[in-house]
């Protein structure tokens, strides 16, 4: 203590120096605390409206001969986004009800579903398709680039958008019955 | 573009998938070693940070026979990690690409080392000369003495 | 009523530590040491009352109370006694109430030491580490708690809550999920508690720093007091990473022991902060020199702790490590953000106060040495965190993820490790204060000479890749001049005390644990490189589909497969499919393999499980990686020849020992060194 007292001079750290350290220091924290935020966040909210995204389409799965589906294009119809994988076992739960459920709306026009394939080699999820005989319009998630926008957190996921493109509805895991899937896309067409 | 690639190599594939004999007869299937060795450069998204080579899951598996197949149709590995890319994004590689944004992962590191050694530099120079208040409390000419033979000599004598 | 029991005296715990900061601050802003004592005494508290709690968690998961929710996710019926004991820091929250009785038994030691000459030091003490020690408990106790017990709610819905919710109903399962089978190996169960050890250990050095930070006693007297405390926290650190890649290289079935894994990365970065700081810190003893510095690298080390903790704890990153994932991010990321900041404002207060008593005299003497060690040291550190955090900026910045994987660390980190190597070299042969080209010429030149030869040698005989030549003349450099300095110092005692030399060896080093217990690291440090190089630069392998009786060669190596068998163990839950392979060198028989691959039943996971043939020339490495009954295939296999990666497990062994010898306690030790006045502490001191 008396050593402090005793020096005439003292020389502390320059200002610049402390506005660098207290940025650098602020920037870092804020990244990681932005991060952090998204991370508990989980997948894109309820309320939300989607960020336009395209999806390729495989051969053979089409919408109106259009080899790639944009979502913005979709508008007015209720949207059911679902997350799958061939290498994905709980998927297989659900393709059939899926399709069914697929078929069902079909006729009115007024529902379309994507099916988004996740991280998969492309003749194994032709496979899959085939397997569970699915007709709705699918495609490659091209650079993780859609479940990165959706901030999955793994598939099965399906995710439910009204005619507005706002998401109303999101499953995490494989429906159980064909009378789930309805359930939430009747509550979205009554509206 | 994207998609006219993607349709040539599906016609690609499937023509694979239908000659698949064919390639068994041909000049020699691709091995386990040349297949895990482009795998270990990739990494797939469903097992981070678990290169593609000694990931245990099923994704990773279709990706290796992915890999076997593109080898057997001739690609080389320049072409098979482009694809993997061009499909999955470029965190199917085991660093960032070096291309706009990402340089900032190789250029970051080296800039702040320099920043480190111009402050070491800076420091010495400052060490090298005392400010008028910094008291030299230690002697100089027991630093010059390697302390230890000091010591052992001091504990000789004393036992002597 | 046990989980209510625990739960209850984690609780009184948590306000007891409360307590214990708000007298010991009171203390010191008022100066009462009554309080200050009543403070101490409440620390001393904690860890008795911590260990009741903890006993209460171990005695429910060895009951198998699945009701209890942490029980439920980390135990099964099937798992013998000891797994479930270990599962204590298999889970979560678990591993947080591990964390915060360690911190306890440390913060109680500390508090127990005698402190009559440092009386002004013991509040901050106690409020920093009490501070830390309420925050790992407050994760206890409002976020994980580990006695939650499992609920259904009318919804449907089941979750742990510490309290029963309205209209809920208990729920009893009649098994639990089990413990990952990846945490089930030995390693796993030893490797946590050293790393905690370790992080928990520095904290400790930091609250000194910070009570000598906040009350303005600058002279080296905190580092004289944590420097043991230091030593061994680097050590259980070190064997915590030295641990974990054993274990990653028995259980992960990667052929390898460091992938670096921003997990990983996330617990060597203290390691790289405190070795830094256990060396500039003898600069500050010695010479008076890099106070300021030496307040720097203990701030990165604890915060890196609790970054680490962080990392591995939140699920900010993913990676293989990543077994847990919890609401408990954010009140990290305040802590790490408000104390990283304080300490920063702390210490940029009393800077100028830090200044040094001596100057710099050369560029060669031993403190300039040891900057460009820390220098080296830091740089690595730069290089692990940027690779850390680049991905998380990289996808916000972007939106697209990266993957920043080993050759970006191997080739910007190769470099700095050579150049730390060369210093190893070099450094103990350069006097403080000063030395000159000369003096260091004249004492480095033979074993320079020596080094060189050896790498020759090796040339002709061993390898030409040049990475691994140069790498082994670093080697062969530090290890030349370790001995040299042993042979040095024995010499002289065996000349003035006619001694024979093994006594004098003895007897020297136990007159200077310190510095030669410093060498025997570096020995251990450079057996340690011997493997590593070899492992990374000399690994081989193949992987083939093989039939009964066929085999798979590489390096001169056979491999056989005789058999494979399928069995169920059922008191274990465990599948086992486990082949049997013949391993010849040539024709010459060595010995026979079983590499398996069990399933877990209760956690449906595989392990991969290698058969091994360690010798000190290599590693035979083999893994089965599928076999099927109905395939007529065969089994595949894949093997790997790992030259010299035993050296890395051996070096960890002599790393341990040099450790002891440099932290092991003296007999009187601190007395000596402050009840003599100022001027002659400098020769008695120097240990």
């Amino acid at each position: 203590m008396a050593e402090t007292m005793s020096s005439p001079v003292r020389r502390s750290v320059p200002i610049w120096a402390q506005v660098l350290i207290w940025s650098a220091l602020v920037v870092l924290l804020m990244v990681i605390g932005i991060v952090l935020n998204r991370r508990s966040e989980g997948n894109i909210q309820v309320g939300n409206r989607i960020p336009d995204f395209t999806l390729p389409l495989f051969s053979g799965y089409e919408s109106n001969d259009q080899s790639e589906i944009r979502f913005s294009d979709l508008r007015g119809k209720v949207v059911v986004i679902n997350f799958w994988a061939s290498w994905c076992k709980p998927c297989e739960l659900e393709a059939a009800d899926l399709q069914a459920a697929w078929e069902y709306y079909r006729p009115t026009g007024q529902v379309i579903f994507l099916g988004v394939n996740y991280v998969d080699t492309e003749p194994e999820a032709r496979l899959y398709l085939q397997k569970f005989g699915i007709t709705y319009p699918n495609g490659p998630d091209l650079g993780t680039r859609i479940s990165q926008l959706f901030r999955i957190s793994g598939v099965p996921e399906t995710y439910f958008v009204d005619k507005n493109g706002v998401l109303r509805y999101v499953r995490v895991g494989p429906f159980t019955s064909l009378e789930e899937i309805q359930r939430q896309v009747d509550l979205l067409l009554a509206e | 573009m994207m998609r006219l690639m993607r349709l040539s190599w599906l016609i690609l594939l499937l023509a694979a998938l239908a000659v698949r004999p064919a390639w068994a007869q041909g000049p020699r299937p691709p091995t386990d070693d040349e297949v895990n060795a482009i795998a270990r450069k990739l990494y797939c998204p469903v097992c981070e940070n678990t290169p593609l080579d000694v990931c245990p899951t099923q994704a990773c598996a279709q990706w290796r026979s992915l890999i076997r197949q593109m080898l057997a149709e001739g690609k080389t590995e320049q072409e098979i990690v482009q694809y993997f890319v061009d499909n999955y994004g470029a965190r199917v590689l085991n660093e960032p690409p070096r291309q706009g944004f990402h340089w900032l992962a190789y250029l970051v590191p080296p800039l702040a080392i320099l920043v480190g050694v111009a402050i070491v530099v800076q420091a010495f120079r400052a060490m090298k000369r005392p400010g008028p208040a910094a008291p030299t409390a230690r002697s100089d000419q027991e630093a010059l003495l390697d302390e230890y033979l000091l010591r052992l000599e001091e504990e000789l004598r004393r036992q002597r | 009523m046990l989980a209510e029991f625990g739960y209850g005296i984690l609780l009184v715990t948590f306000l007891l530590t409360l307590y214990c900061i708000s007298a010991a601050l009171l203390g010191a802003l008022n100066k009462s040491l009554a309080l200050v004592e009543s403070a101490r005494r409440a620390m001393f508290l904690t860890f008795p009352l911590l260990s009741l709690s903890a006993l209460a968690l171990v005695a429910l998961l060895l009951r198998g109370d699945f009701n209890v929710q942490f029980v439920y996710e980390v135990t099964s019926r099937s798992m013998p006694i000891y797994l479930k004991i270990t599962a204590w820091w298999g889970g979560q929250a678990g591993s947080l109430l591990f964390w915060s009785w360690l911190m306890s038994a440390f913060t109680a030691l500390a508090a127990m030491r005698r402190w009559d000459r440092d009386q002004e030091f013991l509040p901050w003490v106690l409020v920093v580490s009490g501070g830390t020690l309420a925050f790992f408990l407050a994760l206890n106790v409002f976020f994980e708690n580990p006695f939650a017990r499992l609920y259904r709610l009318p919804d449907g819905t089941i979750g742990g809550y510490t309290f029963q919710p309205a209209l809920s109903t208990p729920v009893y399962p009649s098994d639990g999920r089990g413990l990952n089978p990846l945490l089930r190996h030995p390693g796993m169960i030893i490797h946590p508690p050293m790393l905690y050890l370790g992080f928990v250990a520095f904290v400790i050095p930091y609250a000194f720093a910070i009570a000598a930070l906040v009350t303005g006693r600058t002279d080296d007297r905190w580092i004289r007091i944590t420097r043991r405390w230091s030593l061994w926290a680097w050590l259980f650190l070190s064997l915590g990473l030295v641990l974990g890649g054993r274990w990653a290289y028995d259980v992960l079935g990667w052929g390898g022991y460091w992938a670096w894994d921003p997990v990983e990365i996330a617990a060597f970065m203290p390691w790289l902060t405190g070795t830094a700081f256990l060396h500039s810190v003898m600069i500050q003893e010695k010479r008076g020199m890099l106070k300021q510095w030496n307040m720097v690298l203990i701030i990165l080390t604890y915060s890196l702790v609790i970054f680490g903790t962080f990392l591995t704890r939140s699920g900010v990153l993913s990676s293989v490590h990543s077994f847990a994932q919890s609401a408990i991010g954010p009140a990290f990321f305040v802590f790490i953000g408000v104390t990283f900041a304080l300490s920063v404002g702390l210490l940029i207060h009393r800077w100028g106060d830090l200044r040094a008593e001596a100057e710099m005299k050369s560029l060669l003497s031993r403190e300039a040495l040891f900057l460009l060690n820390n220098l080296l040291f830091i740089s690595i550190l730069i290089v692990c965190f940027w690779g850390v955090i680049f991905p998380l900026i990289s996808e916000l910045v972007t939106g697209q993820k990266v993957t920043v994987g080993p050759p970006f660390y191997e080739r910007a980190n190769a470099p700095l490790f050579a150049a730390l190597m060369l210093l190893m070299g070099v450094a103990p042969l350069s006097a403080w204060g000063h030395s000159t080209v000369q003096t260091l010429g004249r004492a480095l030149w033979k074993p320079a000479v020596g080094a060189l030869l050896i790498t020759l040698l090796l040339y002709f005989t061993y390898t030409r890749n040049a990475i691994a030549l140069i790498g082994f003349f670093l080697v062969a450099l530090v290890v030349l001049v370790a001995v040299y300095e042993f042979w040095r110092g024995a010499r002289a005692r065996q000349r003035a005390q006619q001694e024979n030399f093994f006594q004098a060896l003895i007897r020297l080093i136990a007159r200077n644990r310190r510095r030669y217990g410093g060498y025997i690291i570096h020995l251990s440090m450079m057996m340690m490189a011997i493997g590593i190089l070899g492992i990374e630069l000399f690994q081989t392998e193949t992987q083939g589909t093989l039939g009964v009786g066929e085999e798979l060669s590489l390096q001169g190596y056979r491999l056989v497969y005789r058999d494979v068998a399928r069995w169920d163990d059922l008191a274990g839950g465990v599948n086992h499919t486990r082949a049997v392979v013949e391993l010849y060198r040539g024709e010459r028989y060595l010995t026979t393999l079983a590499p398996r691959i069990d399933f877990y039943y209760d956690a449906q996971q595989n392990m991969t499980i290698p058969g091994v043939r360690s010798t000190l020339a290599d590693d035979v490495y083999v893994l089965l990686l599928y076999w099927e009954p109905v395939s007529a295939q065969g089994a595949t296999f894949k093997l790997y020849v790992n030259p010299l990666v035993n050296w890395l497990w051996l070096g960890s062994l002599v790393f341990l020992l040099g450790v002891i010898v440099a932290a092991w306690p003296e007999r009187d030790p601190e007395p000596a060194s402050v009840r003599v006045p100022r001027s002659a502490r400098q020769t008695s001191s120097a240990d």
